[in-house]
């Protein structure tokens, strides 16, 4: 059996595991909280992991492009990236995949047979890490983007009506020279 | 070789928070996640006291020598003036009903976030110098001692709510925990410890009469600038008038619609609907903010700011005031105006001219709100409204914290929504009207450093607005608040692209077919109307 064929059939247990693994991450009390509101829109929080966790343990398994795992990816890093975390606990969800699938396979006495494959694995994990700072450093930035859109609208029309009227006025002064 | 750290190891540096009592647990200023200190300029202004140049995230706050007398003075004053205040203080059981309903703590996943621990953080004082077990038994009784430790969390938590008061629907006691933060916000005042977005606001409003601090004739000329593009886009030439005694109506808005988009398309609204209607109103420079900071700082600075509405509609001489789409105005006009600075004996029980309508609700503090007014318009069919202008418009509504839960405007927004565009899908139940989420950024907590904390605050909101702009291609969010304009596009630009926001009166601008107008080929931002993209591009 391949490791793709054991990840397929033990997907629940090791999602589980690994959505604990993030939510773990938490304070107990919001720990406790992520893992049992099941009202999405009570718990939007334990619900992007969940969706997001599903989505990227999906594309890997079946090898999917790059693309394709990018939306969950977003699903998670955004929230993160304004929560409490420094850059690496962000997105080191994508790595304790590893831990959880080894883990596993361990506990099953299967790591030796399928060894080779956890190394492919493991490699495919490595790039979605790569991919994962990519979306937290936009998330990052896009705040700053936001931050000086802001402070610029906030007075745009005031600055629009003042450029208005220096416009209008230079343009007295223009014709007056003329004449 | 050094050991690299284990991915779970990396992740676990501070991460799960210190398993210690979280009494003693200190809070970090970090950039992003708290509000700049008030300027000490904007102090002095009004009066507030220990004005100092000064930094939260600095060790020394420059407190006075005597700031913990000024605080448990000021404690003890506040337990005997309000007894609401006293009894949230007592009757809290702990039940937890309240725990996870608050939006900074679902988007933040700080345990402090929970209602009931951000009352804990003063309850607990209030326990070890306020009751007799906890002056004895402080550590069992859950009490503890002011430090400056104390005081600083109090400034971090109590600035992380924005008095939303979602909480309070939920507790069976209906216990506030917004009102708690508002007597923690008036103690830190106290000490010279406010944030400046709200101070800078009280200031400008204090000396001009608005948050920007624009002198009376910079808000006529701006008014003044729309009535220019309204004609640009329906060809006809609206005539607001300003300070005019007489009228029959005062209008006041908050500034933010005459100076900021998405709210100045509001407020072209509003000019249009007036004209059309022939409403005999007028603006007036002086009373030009519909917003009150003061709210956010103390009762006696809310009371003083809003003091300006009363005089300006006696100096008037008008028969009631309209106010326009705003949120905390609201809460201040129909909460605490009336004692505050009423009865308005000297004005009348407002009645619609156009439709003979006698706003009841109003009774007291003679001032309707605009959604209730253009509800009524439409329900007695006195305006011609085109809903197919807005039909590239897929339209969700958020209520307010402040007009749903403070006021009970949720029938009003939605019928005339249904009235001024084809489109309109509500997020789910459990996400608005009187559990409504907040936009995360109330309370004046909508500054930009704080940008972090407003997208953690703002989740909960986002995620509605998110499910249907996926279930319906929802691509317009519509609100009746002018803080909630200026949030709102930054919140949905981070977590649910593709959506933008509008005020109600926007679409009904958009909607309202006035008599003499031009072909109208564009809404109120230029853009082409549904049908008119080509028209648009014959013009250019
Ligand atoms: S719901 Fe009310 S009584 Fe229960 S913990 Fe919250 S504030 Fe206390
Ligand atoms: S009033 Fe709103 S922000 Fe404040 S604790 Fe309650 S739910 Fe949270």
């Amino acid at each position: 059996m391949s490791l793709t064929d054991y990840l397929r059939q033990n997907q629940k247990a090791i999602l589980k595991d690994w959505f604990h693994a993030v939510v773990d991450s938490y304070p107990a009390e919001t720990a406790a909280f992520l893992k049992k509101e099941k009202d999405p829109f009570a718990n939007p929080v334990g619900y992007s992991i969940l969706e997001g966790l599903q989505g990227v343990f999906a594309q890997v398994v079946e090898g999917a492009e790059q693309e394709k795992i990018t939306p969950f990816l977003d699903r998670i890093i955004r929230v993160r990236a304004v929560q409490d975390f420094t850059p690496a606990q962000a997105v080191s969800f994508v790595f304790s995949f590893k831990e959880v699938v080894r883990t596993r396979l361990e506990g099953d006495g299967r790591l030796q047979e399928l060894a080779g494959d956890l190394r492919t694995l493991e490699a495919a994990v490595d790039q979605v890490a790569l991919m994962a700072f990519n979306i937290y450093m936009e998330c990052r930035e896009k705040l700053y983007e936001l931050r000086v859109e802001e402070v610029k609208n906030r007075t745009a029309r005031l600055l629009e009506r003042a450029n208005a009227i220096w416009e209008s006025q230079r343009k007295g002064e223009g014709s007056r020279e003329e004449s | 070789m050094a050991q690299v750290p284990k991915a779970d190891e990396l992740a676990k540096v501070s991460h799960r928070p210190p398993e210690t009592p979280w009494t003693e647990t200190p809070v970090e200023f970090r950039p992003g996640t708290f509000c700049y200190g008030a300027k000490p300029k904007n102090l002095e202004v009004v009066g507030l006291p220990n004005p100092r140049e000064w930094n939260p995230a600095d060790e020394d706050w420059k407190l006075p020598d005597n700031w913990k007398d000024i605080t448990l003075n000021g404690m003890k004053d506040r337990l005997d003036k309000f007894r609401s205040f006293k009894l949230f203080m007592d009757i809290c059981v702990r039940c937890g009903a309240c725990a996870d309903k608050c939006h900074y703590y679902i988007g933040s996943g700080d345990p402090k976030n929970m209602p009931v621990l951000r009352a804990e953080l003063i309850r607990s004082v209030y326990r070890k110098y306020f009751t007799g077990s906890g002056k004895i038994f402080s550590k069992y009784a859950g009490a503890r001692a002011l430090t400056e430790r104390v005081l600083k969390e109090w400034f971090y938590y109590y600035y992380q709510c924005t008095e939303c008061r979602r909480c309070s629907v939920f507790c069976p006691y209906g216990i506030d925990t917004a009102e708690v933060t508002m007597m923690a916000r008036e103690l830190l005042n106290e000490l010279g410890c406010g944030i400046d977005w709200i101070a800078g606001p009280v200031a400008n409003c204090y000396m001009n009469g608005n948050h920007l601090g624009i002198q009376p004739h910079a808000f006529k000329d701006m008014i003044e600038f729309f009535v220019d593009e309204i004609e640009e886009v329906t060809g006809v030439r609206v005539e607001p008038t300003f300070n005019r005694k007489g009228a029959e109506v005062l209008f006041i808005t908050p500034s933010g619609d005459v100076f900021a988009d998405p709210g100045t398309y509001t407020l072209m609204g509003y000019m249009m609907l007036f004209h059309e209607i022939g409403l005999d109103y007028t603006w007036s420079t002086y009373a030009s903010e519909g917003g009150n900071f003061g709210l956010f700082t103390s009762h006696e600075m809310m009371k003083r700011l809003n003091a300006k509405m009363y005089a300006e509609a006696k100096r008037l001489g008008v028969k009631w005031i309209l106010g326009g789409e705003c949120g905390h105005m609201w809460r201040v006009i129909n909460q605490y105006m009336d004692t505050m600075n009423g009865p308005a004996d000297f004005l009348e029980v407002p009645k619609s001219p156009i439709t003979g309508t006698v706003f009841e609700n109003a009774k007291s503090t003679k001032m309707v709100h605009i959604a209730e007014f253009t509800a009524d318009l439409i329900r007695h069919g006195k305006i011609k409204l085109d809903p197919s202008r807005n039909d590239n418009k897929i339209v969700t509504f958020h209520d307010s914290c402040n007009t749903s839960r403070a006021m009970g405007i949720f029938e009003e927004p939605r019928y005339i929504l249904k009235h001024v565009c084809n489109h309109f899908y509500d997020m789910p139940e459990g996400t608005i009207r009187e559990k409504t989420f907040c936009c995360g950024s109330g309370s004046g907590l909508n500054t930009d450093e704080y940008m972090e904390m407003r997208m953690r605050g703002g989740l909960p909101r986002a995620n509605a607005v998110r499910y249907v702009h996926e279930k319906h291609g929802v691509n317009m969010l519509a609100c009746i608040c002018a803080i909630d304009r200026a949030v709102l596009p930054p919140l949905m630009n981070y977590w649910v692209p593709g959506v933008d926001v509008t005020g109600l009166h926007e679409l009904v601008g958009n909607a309202l077919v006035m008599t003499g107008e031009k072909k109208r080929t564009t809404d109120l931002r230029y853009e082409p109307l549904p049908g008119m993209e080509d028209e648009e591009d014959d013009d250019v």
